[in-house]
């Protein structure tokens, strides 16, 4: 159950590789989390990660799971939530893609928006029907700024977060009173593996600082988080730019 | 919603619906059930379905005791019928959904009083013996179970046992957080009074140990003590406090006026608490002004003074929904206990409570006498603190961790009915009976048909 707080005693993450979502894993753990379900294709750096998050004192086990397999979510994550509640589940995995190559093979696109976006809709929904029927939980959704306007630089990773966070909004207010929490994180550049070797943009952030955005989030009960904070403003500012203008920035 | 009923709306008037307890933290959603008859309360007991349930009174508990997410809620205020009062032995038989408001205003004109009441009018009896409830008077009378003197418990199997003390499902009923079934009905022991009054004294301490000092020697004289304190007030005022003693008042203490009718029982009702109150009211500012307006306003000695039972007990239920002064976030009542020996524990704890400026201005030390036999019964002899935060101040949790390693170290407990936040792991050292409490659930309810929140979070 979660507490007073809003801190899940368990956690399910899909994407259990991602910097951002196992740094978040650690400071829960760190708080009230006792069990860890980190989901992904199975792989060295899975066990790595539950190994590391082993060490810190909580329960964890891997799940074999494929954001690209829509037709096997039901089975692989209706066994985790079979062994008991989770409250809550952090839907974080994703593909920035390389966008030149991208526009150059389509293929490869697809497969960023299927990942970032199809693969979403479909685990995203298999939770929230799980987490409807326990009553409660909480569905943290990894979005992001790119989402909130496409820029010519990464407009097919940004317009995949952007389908991805209208719909854990709509998805927010379908569970709005049942009792299930849906929270859209969206952070700037965050210096992780992803963004390694790209040009950073300003107010970077790191993974540590959206992790600490989520507890407070949740403690909150919060719908959307920004990372960080400022970022609200700045693009509330952006969204409002004429195209032209837009265009033109170096952003 | 997956989860499934047989039962039909129109009739049980069910519901799903978010529930959170008193201090509206971590709202879950559940099947709301009311049953209106024994026979309704024990189909709901026998289909309440994978999720199970839990009785709920009036709601108030602060932590998610009453709560089943995704399973179901059955409130209990509709069984609320006073069966038989014995005006001469002072006992009264009573469904579990009957408030003490509801008990004050029949047994009052008769000449008795309920044996223990909380800070609030608005609970159920039912609710009163799963929180085994403790009142002003424990150091004298103990808390609730120890005047009950037979209930009836609709248990898992759908059957309905009478339960009477010195039974060990009476001690895991006692304090048991509802999870050894549905109590039904309850007979009481009454308190004899002979005005609906109360005869006050008040005095001030300066700081802690003089507040302590000053329980220590003169808390037998009173029937009721209780000290608020002042937990903003840092330095050598630590722990300064308005101390509030008191017993019934007798006939011949009053003027001739009240003489006139000396049980009449008043409650005065200010209008509601706004549903919507911006957040941060409750800052170290206004909480500090009122605390320090609060202290100045109490006499430092006054004796004698005569009070109504509202004033006295219930000051706070004169405002309906006062707990939507803390606002969305809601607020964590913290309640623990630590024994006699360990005056060190609660002058540390109250220390660190000082210098981190928790605006609490509901701060409440009182001193425990005998516990009663309840497994998860909270009381035990010695001093008790309870203070009310707003759950979002930051880094609440973890200071809240920590000052539960202090009492656990010093032998002490929480509250499980105040309770949203204890680490599961230290809930063992605080009780100890905790084992027996899950072997008797296990065998009573192998299904594990009675479960809330509050059980789940801490695997009661």
């Amino acid at each position: 159950m979660k507490d007073a707080f809003g801190l899940p005693q368990s956690l399910l993450v899909l994407g259990g590789t991602s910097e951002i979502a196992l740094a978040t894993a650690r400071r829960l753990i760190a708080r009230r989390t006792r069990t860890v379900w980190l989901a992904g294709r199975p792989s060295p750096a899975l066990e790595e990660a539950a190994g590391q998050l082993r060490g810190l004192g909580a329960d964890v086990h891997t799940v074999a799971f494929d954001a690209l397999d829509p037709g096997s979510h039901e089975a692989v994550l209706g066994k985790v939530f079979a062994e008991g509640d989770v409250d809550m589940v952090l839907l974080a995995f994703g593909l920035l893609g390389d966008q030149a190559r991208d526009e150059r093979e389509p293929e490869a696109a697809v497969r960023v928006a299927q990942t970032n976006y199809t693969g979403a809709v479909s685990a995203g929904l298999v939770c929230a029907r799980s987490l409807q029927s326990q009553g409660h939980g909480s569905l943290v959704v990894m979005s992001s700024v790119a989402g909130e306007r496409a820029r010519r630089a990464n407009f097919i990773y940004g317009s995949s977060k952007a389908g991805l966070d209208a719909f854990a909004q709509g998805l927010g207010d379908a569970l709005h009173g049942t009792g299930v929490h849906v929270m859209v994180v969206r952070p700037g550049f965050v210096r992780t593996r992803m963004t390694a070797g790209l040009p950073e943009a300003p107010l970077a952030t790191t993974p540590e600082a959206v992790a600490s955005a989520v507890e407070l989030g949740l403690r909150r009960r919060s719908e959307t988080v920004w990372v960080p904070g400022t970022l609200r403003v700045v693009m509330a500012a952006l969204r409002h730019l004429p195209r032209g203008v837009f265009r033109r920035l170096p952003v | 919603m997956s989860a499934e009923t047989d039962f039909d709306p129109d009739v049980m008037g069910l519901d799903h619906t978010t529930v959170t307890g008193w201090g509206r933290t971590a709202p879950t959603a559940a099947w709301l059930i009311r049953p209106r008859t024994y026979e309704e309360a024990a189909a709901a007991v026998l289909d309440c379905g994978a999720r199970g349930g839990i009785p709920r009174g009036l709601g108030r508990a602060y932590g998610d005791a009453a709560q089943n997410a995704g399973g179901s809620v059955l409130d209990m205020t509709a069984l609320d019928r006073v069966h038989a009062i014995d005006a001469d032995g002072g006992t009264v038989l009573c469904d579990a959904g009957v408030s003490l408001h509801r008990l004050m205003e029949v047994l009052l004109p008769l000449g008795w009083f309920v044996p223990v009441t909380p800070g609030t009018r608005y609970v159920t009896v039912g609710g009163a013996i799963g929180a085994d409830i403790h009142g002003k008077n424990h150091h004298v009378s103990g808390s609730f179970a120890r005047h009950v003197l037979a209930l009836e418990l609709l248990t898992a199997d759908g059957e309905i046992r009478t339960v009477i003390p010195g039974s060990p499902l009476f001690d895991a009923t006692a304090g048991g957080m509802g999870l050894t079934g549905v109590i039904l009905t309850a007979t009481i022991r009454l308190q004899p009074v002979e005005t609906s009054l109360m005869s006050v004294d008040t005095e001030r301490a300066t700081d802690l140990d003089d507040l302590m000092a000053r329980l220590a020697a003169t808390d037998h004289r009173y029937r009721y003590s209780v000290a608020w304190i002042d937990l903003l007030a840092r330095g050598a005022a630590t722990g300064r406090a308005v101390l509030t003693r008191g017993d019934h008042a007798p006939l011949d203490a009053l003027p001739a006026r009240l003489r006139r009718d000396p049980l009449v029982f008043r409650t005065p009702r200010l209008p509601a608490t706004p549903a919507i109150l911006p957040d941060g009211l409750l800052s170290r500012t206004t909480v500090g002004l009122f605390n320090e307006l609060w202290y100045r306003k109490a006499p430092h000695a006054r004796t004698g003074q005569l009070q109504r039972i509202s004033a006295f007990f219930h000051p706070l239920d004169g405002v309906p929904d006062w707990n939507r002064v803390y606002g969305r976030g809601g607020f964590v009542q913290y309640q623990f206990v630590v024994g006699h020996g360990r005056e060190d524990a609660l002058r540390r704890i109250v220390r660190r409570i000082s210098e981190r400026r928790c605006p609490s201005f509901l701060a409440v030390l009182k001193r425990f006498g005998e516990s009663d036999p309840g497994w998860l019964s909270f009381p035990v002899p010695g001093w008790t603190l309870a203070l009310d935060i707003p759950a979002g101040l930051p880094g609440l949790g973890a200071f809240l961790d920590e000052l539960d390693e202090e009492v656990a170290a010093a032998g002490g407990r929480v509250y499980l009915a105040k309770d949203a936040r204890l680490r599961p792991d230290l809930l063992a050292a605080m009780y100890p009976r905790l084992d027996d409490f899950r072997e008797l659930r296990a065998r009573l309810d192998p299904r594990g048909v009675f479960v809330s929140d509050l059980a789940r979070r801490l695997s009661l």
